[in-house]
């Protein structure tokens, strides 16, 4: 399955990964709407990580034999048909067994209130994740590298 | 020191509506300006700091910035302008020599845009670059005077080496120190995609790039940094550089902190340490020792490749020219007074040095009158900005063209003029690692060979326009321009008529 690969050599760290994440899961896609008018602005899915001058984008890996789905308590977790790791927030309780399980630290808690998970979808429905289109560098590529 | 009387150069407005606060802009800027204010929690900015570089404004995903030219007015005098008035006070609070990056921004006259070409009408009818064949090709070094042709069809003269370019122009000397490593590979690269060749400048040859050696012309200067046999027999021609279009007379100083692993090592010189390239080459006391040096390194590289010199536009250009045509040069390459540069003393970078439009003309015609035109081709740098001035160029009686702030606005430069610096945000002129990954050597790339690919589309729809099918047919066709706003002493020396005549 195509997944998102970061390319630490080229990410220079603006974080527009980041932002362009909460555009792709804000109600009306629009970035200063999303920032300036809705009312519950959607987590980024998608962290920068930096240390000096090494930095790269990290999200969901969407594991072959992921932790998170063997672990969740309500089903909520599932692997589809294509490979994706998706949540169902209709049935995540917050009980945050996935985050204690995932190896790479990738699911991060709701804010605020909103106590369900938030995970990469690798934006489903677009034709590439808003993360990627919009890295001004090519630090982040969504292909198919085959098996991990 | 006190007070600084020194007013901001920029202002940045910031549109409110508009900026959502996201730090893009405080992550990006190397020069501090931008900064979020954890209490206010806003974004404001520090314009004293501000140099203009646009990193901001084409990175702020909402376009909330715009920077403007500092609006407060000093008392109108038209002897002391605005730009000597800063700099004085600059020099007033430093007490030392002003820097500057990139070329010559005054505003003397740019000769290209008074000059304008022609096109064919009714008489000698234009080609269509699109249905007809049109060359671009372009052999640079030494022309034999006559060829004598076996019966069996084949050049029995010894045709000296060549090199052979897809278009008239080249990537020029900017060297590993001055640029980063990423925008070294980008020039390579390109000039291997185009079918050119890229000049490494006086900062040596590194590792990863001798794969692109065909397309490399290795640079030897008053430092001979990095300059050993291995590097001169790869390749594929060879320049002394003796001066440059923004400093004539002037060496250059690679500051210590450029000097990282990387750069020491291609420089065989030790960590850290200073890299200065003295003014003149301490071997080269006249044209008989400039000889010594050319044959050198001729015998060096088995006589193979051919050795260009190049000089900066000065005032007796054509008779230096001469003297190095009779040195044994292939190639002369000729730095006009606009070239650009990292770093240069602003007074030398604005005060020195010729027109290249003139002297490409006085050289053409002092070659041409001595009758060694042919033993020599002519590269002609600083300021070429777009394929019209490098047909008029041709025309005047270049062979071909170098370009290097053209080549580097391509890569994302916005022409700030701060590369002495070293904090080039757009990864460029810099060294240090988290700014050299700016600049992704595929996006460069491809803009690169982007812009040389629809320039060389319009050099043929020009020529195609004249009814010329070759660009050799162009070389010193000075039939093909005319002057506008431009005195009878200034046509002359240019070899043009004024338009109408």
């Amino acid at each position: 399955m195509k997944r998102i690969y970061a390319r630490e050599e080229y990410c220079v760290g603006c974080r527009l990964c980041e932002i362009f994440c909460v555009v792709g899961h804000s109600k009306t896609r629009d970035i200063l709407k999303a920032y300036k008018k809705e009312l519950h602005r959607p987590s980024p899915r998608v962290v920068v990580w930096e240390n000096g001058p090494l930095s790269f984008a990290f999200q969901c890996r969407h594991c072959d034999q992921p932790n998170c789905v063997e672990a969740c308590i309500t089903g909520a977790l599932s692997k589809n048909e294509e490979g994706k790791v998706l949540c169902n927030e209709d049935k995540c309780v917050g009980c945050w067994t996935c985050i204690t399980v995932c190896p790479f630290g990738a699911i991060k808690r709701g804010e605020g209130d909103n106590k369900k998970i938030v995970k990469c979808d690798l934006c489903s429905g677009e034709e590439e994740p808003y993360c990627v289109s919009h890295c001004p560098n090519r630090a982040i590529v969504y292909e198919e590298r085959g098996v991990e | 020191m006190g007070l600084s009387m020194l007013a901001p150069e920029y202002r940045v407005d910031r549109d409110k509506e508009r900026c959502i606060d996201c730090k893009v802009c405080v992550t990006q800027c190397p020069y501090d300006v931008h900064y979020f204010d954890g209490d206010e929690e806003k974004v404001f900015a520090r314009e004293e700091n501000c140099v203009n570089c646009h990193r901001c404004v084409v990175l702020c995903p909402t376009r909330a910035l715009i920077i403007r030219k500092y609006p407060l007015e000093l008392r109108e005098n038209s002897a002391w302008k605005e730009i000597d008035i800063r700099q004085l006070q600059k020099q007033a609070e430093t007490g030392g020599i002003l820097l500057s990056g990139m070329g010559n921004p005054k505003p003397l006259p740019v000769y290209w845009d008074k000059i304008l070409l022609n096109a064919s009408q009714v008489t000698n009818p234009s080609i269509d670059p699109l249905r007809e064949p049109m060359e671009l090709k372009t052999f640079l070094g030494s022309k034999p005077e006559r060829l004598e042709i076996g019966c069996d069809g084949s050049v029995k003269t010894k045709i000296a080496p060549q090199l052979e370019l897809s278009a008239p122009v080249m990537f020029t000397a900017m060297s590993f120190g001055s640029i980063s490593l990423n925008a070294c590979r980008v020039l390579a690269e390109a000039a291997h995609d185009l079918g050119i060749y890229y000049n490494t400048g006086e900062g040596g040859l590194h590792q990863s790039l001798y794969e692109f050696a065909d397309n490399t012309i290795v640079q030897v200067a008053s430092g001979r940094f990095g300059v050993n046999s291995e590097y001169l027999k790869t390749g594929a021609g060879i320049e002394i550089k003796i001066g440059q279009g923004a400093k004539p007379g002037i060496g250059g100083h690679l500051p210590g902190e450029k000097v990282r692993e990387e750069v020491a090592a291609t420089r065989m010189i030790p960590l850290g340490t200073d890299a200065i390239s003295p003014a003149p080459h301490h071997d080269i006391y006249s044209i008989e020792d400039l000889r010594q040096l050319i044959f050198a390194l001729k015998e060096a590289s088995d006589y193979e490749k051919p050795v260009s010199v190049k000089i900066a536009a000065v005032h007796n250009v054509a008779a230096i020219a001469s003297g190095i045509a009779r040195a044994g040069a292939d190639i002369i390459t000729i730095d006009g007074f606009r070239g650009g540069t990292g770093a240069a003393p602003t007074r030398i970078r604005d005060n020195v040095g010729i027109p290249i439009e003139f002297a490409i003309s006085a050289v053409d015609n002092r070659l041409k009158d001595e009758g060694i035109r042919n033993q020599v081709s002519v590269v002609a740098a600083g300021s070429i900005r777009n394929s019209a001035d490098i047909v008029k160029a041709v025309a005047l009686g270049a062979d071909a063209v170098y370009i290097g702030t053209a080549a580097l606005l391509a890569m994302g430069c916005h022409l700030c003029r701060k590369c002495y610096m070293g904090k080039c945000s757009w990864g460029i002129a810099t060294q240090q690692p988290h700014l050299v990954k700016r600049l992704n050597p595929e996006i460069g790339r491809e803009r690169l060979v982007n812009l040389v690919t629809g320039w060389k589309h319009e050099i043929k729809e020009i020529l195609g326009g004249m009814g010329i099918n070759a660009v050799d047919s162009l070389r010193g066709n000075r039939h093909m321009l005319r002057g506008v706003d431009l005195n009878s002493r200034e046509l002359d020396i240019l070899g043009i008529k004024a338009a109408g005549e």
